[in-house]
């Protein structure tokens, strides 16, 4: 398959044609998706433009763009729905998490609810506490929910392919400091796995679990520890609902510690729940104290000094590491 | 009820008594229900639709098969009416594995795929969505079908319906928003939380059609059903229609309804819709006492049996907690 530089929003975009074409139950709907192209200009990269009856703007209505889409899904259709930030996500957190989530298991069955969710996430932009979160902690406690979390323009068209076929809901996490990533993709169609994660970078000192955004910080870490002689496996997770659990315990079961980083809060964010997993399931692996290097227990602030300080940097991601080695 | 409404809601001897067969049934579901939900034999929430046949009965005798409907936690009788088997429910409100959710939902959620029932719901409110979703995918599809929706008068002070109603009206969806206003949202009063009177006044906001109508007489149900289903059948668009009723319990059972007032309680069960549609056929010669007491009589007989079903059947094996919490 030939390869071609895209950016990550292009990435996206060449995912949701692909399946427009192949699957005509397929359409999205969010709010200016359709001519305006998107806030984040994702369905600007010729989505809108090849199919103008299925990319469908809607009022700002978040509950009745996941609503509706509970019920379409149900009626046979494959919704692709956009809310632009996650921080609007709770807004419909009932059609969601007791809607979406629950359709095939409370009805015995009966029914599948194939849609998935785009929403942007994370900070960088300077657009404070409502524009800025990375809330899928929410997502990771309801069953029933995919949650899929990309940190490349090749992971995003790839896993967006398989959430867009997949039968169950799914959310999406596209990373705002990400849209702009450049990468090589593959031109034409091809999946990436559901719960699989990848291994962004192979060492054998230390392992960091990360995803989404954080996957470049840790990546930036990992070229400076090398200096300082320290071999950092980056384990992208990219998944973190259903998480591979057996790509971590093999990783911690090589490098022996573990640092967790997630952009999120610290205190109840899903870096809890792998320091849990591999406590339990892994202890006898580690050699060190799991450390987690997380976003601190505050909204998201708008300085650019205050953002600056509240988003996990390299810089913190090396002296947690240091810690553990030294 | 006039002469002049039987005929214009295309109603004769037959359909009037297949809709008063329609009304008993489900009556008498929810007498059953309640007996063994007193004996302490039932868990969890029992909301009774018993005072509102009327409403499922008219709204479901103009759809076609294969059409949606979406409901909310007093459900029973949208299923009775839609054609569930009363059996796979008894089973469903025992926790039975033969129940139609394998006992997984309950009272509040009883769905049937193969009658196009996509759940009653827990969530008030939720129903509205639902079905707007599933009405935008028949016109999506161009599948000639249309989506229903039963809501409570309480659910359209939630912002969901106002984004659902307002969504609808702009993509122009083949979809009818039944409310069953029996002017309590649990124990409070319509006046209390609202300033209109009539819900229905809220479709101008959204600029389609609302409709009020007595939602204890069946053949008014039906004659405003069937010009809302046309409407949304023939491309027109969405309706609103508001059904006044009341609920002969509280809202669930154990809730003695001990906020509404005696005199307005017994002034309505003297207009129960079971009472009305018996007497519209007696006055017009259709159906004897005797015709009326066997349409009882069969119903009775079929609660008992659905109801020896339920009890016959077993438990979900434990296996089932982990069963369809995803698609494989």
């Amino acid at each position: 398959m030939s390869m071609k530089t895209m950016n990550y929003a292009e990435a996206i975009a060449d995912a949701l044609k692909i399946e427009m074409r192949r699957d005509p139950t397929v359409y999205i709907a969010g709010e200016d998706v359709g001519k305006f192209g998107g806030s984040f200009g994702v369905t600007g990269y010729g989505v809108f433009a090849e199919f103008p009856d299925r990319v469908l703007d809607t009022p700002i209505s978040e509950t009745a763009i996941i609503g509706h889409a509970v019920g379409a899904a149900a009626a046979g259709l494959r919704p692709a729905v956009e809310i632009l930030f996650m921080d609007f996500l709770p807004i419909a957190m009932d059609e969601l998490c007791n809607q979406a989530a629950k359709f095939h298991y409370l009805f015995g069955g009966q029914f599948k609810c194939p849609l998935v969710v785009r929403t942007a996430v994370g900070a960088g932009m300077g657009t404070a506490a409502h524009h800025s979160q990375s809330l899928e902690a929410y997502l990771c406690h309801t069953a029933g929910l995919i949650t899929i979390a990309p940190a490349t323009p090749y992971d995003a068209k790839g896993l967006l392919i398989s959430a867009i076929r997949d039968d169950n809901p799914v959310v999406f996490l596209e990373h705002k400091m990400l849209y702009a990533m450049k990468g090589e993709v593959p031109e034409g169609e091809y999946t990436i796995p559901i719960g699989k994660a990848d291994i962004k970078r192979e060492g054998t000192d230390v392992t960091l679990v990360c995803w989404s955004g954080m996957v470049r910080q840790c990546l930036a870490a990992a070229e400076r520890l090398e200096k300082e002689g320290v071999s950092a496996e980056v384990l992208d997770l990219r998944t973190l609902i259903p998480l591979d659990k057996e790509a971590l315990l093999n990783s911690v079961g090589k490098t022996h510690r573990l640092v967790i980083v997630h952009e999120a809060c610290l205190t109840g964010g899903f870096g809890g729940e792998i320091a849990a997993i591999v406590a339990d399931e892994g202890f006898d692996l580690l050699d060190a104290p799991i450390k987690r290097v997380a976003g601190p227990d505050t909204p998201v602030p708008f300085s650019p000094v205050l953002e600056a300080a509240f988003i996990v940097n390299a810089d913190r991601i090396v002296a947690a590491v240091r810690e553990l080695v030294a | 009820m006039t002469e002049d409404m039987t005929a214009r809601a295309g109603v004769d001897k037959d359909t009037l008594l297949a809709l008063y067969r329609v009304m008993v049934r489900i009556r008498t579901f929810e007498e059953t229900a309640h007996k063994e939900f007193l004996k302490g034999a039932m868990p969890g929430f029992l909301h009774l639709y018993s005072g509102e046949e009327a409403i499922a009965t008219g709204v479901m005798s103009v759809l076609q098969p294969d059409d949606y409907l979406s409901t909310h936690h007093r459900g029973h009788g949208h299923l009775i009416a839609k054609g569930c088997d009363t059996k796979k429910m008894f089973a469903e409100l025992f926790g039975k594995v033969d129940g139609y959710c394998r006992g997984k939902g309950g009272s509040m959620h009883i769905a049937d795929s193969s009658h196009h029932i996509l759940g009653a719901n827990g969530i008030v409110g939720a129903c509205v969505h639902i079905a707007t979703g599933a009405a935008f995918a028949c016109k999506y599809l161009k599948n000639g079908r249309i989506a229903v929706a039963f809501l409570g008068d309480a659910s359209t002070n939630r912002g969901t319906f106002h984004e659902a109603l307002n969504l609808a009206a702009i993509w122009d969806l083949p979809v009818v928003y039944v409310v069953e206003n029996n002017l309590y949202g649990v124990a409070n009063c319509q006046r209390d939380y609202m300033k209109i009177e009539n819900i229905a006044d809220r479709a101008a906001s959204y600029g389609f059609p609302g409709v009020v109508v007595d939602g204890n007489d069946v053949v008014a149900v039906r004659l405003a059903a069937k010009e809302a289903v046309d409407r949304a059948r023939s491309g027109g668009g969405p309706t609103l229609l508001e059904c006044k009723t009341w609920r002969h319990w509280g809202h669930f059972i154990g809730d003695a309804a001990t906020y509404r007032d005696p005199a307005e309680h017994e002034a309505w069960l003297k207009r129960d819709p079971l009472i009305l549609c018996s007497r519209l056929l007696l006055e017009k010669g259709w159906a004897t006492q005797a015709d009326l007491d066997q349409i009882q009589a069969e119903a009775d007989a079929e609660m008992q049996e659905a109801l020896e079903f339920a009890k016959n059947s077993p438990y979900p094996n434990l296996d089932e907690l982990y069963a369809d919490v995803y698609v494989d």
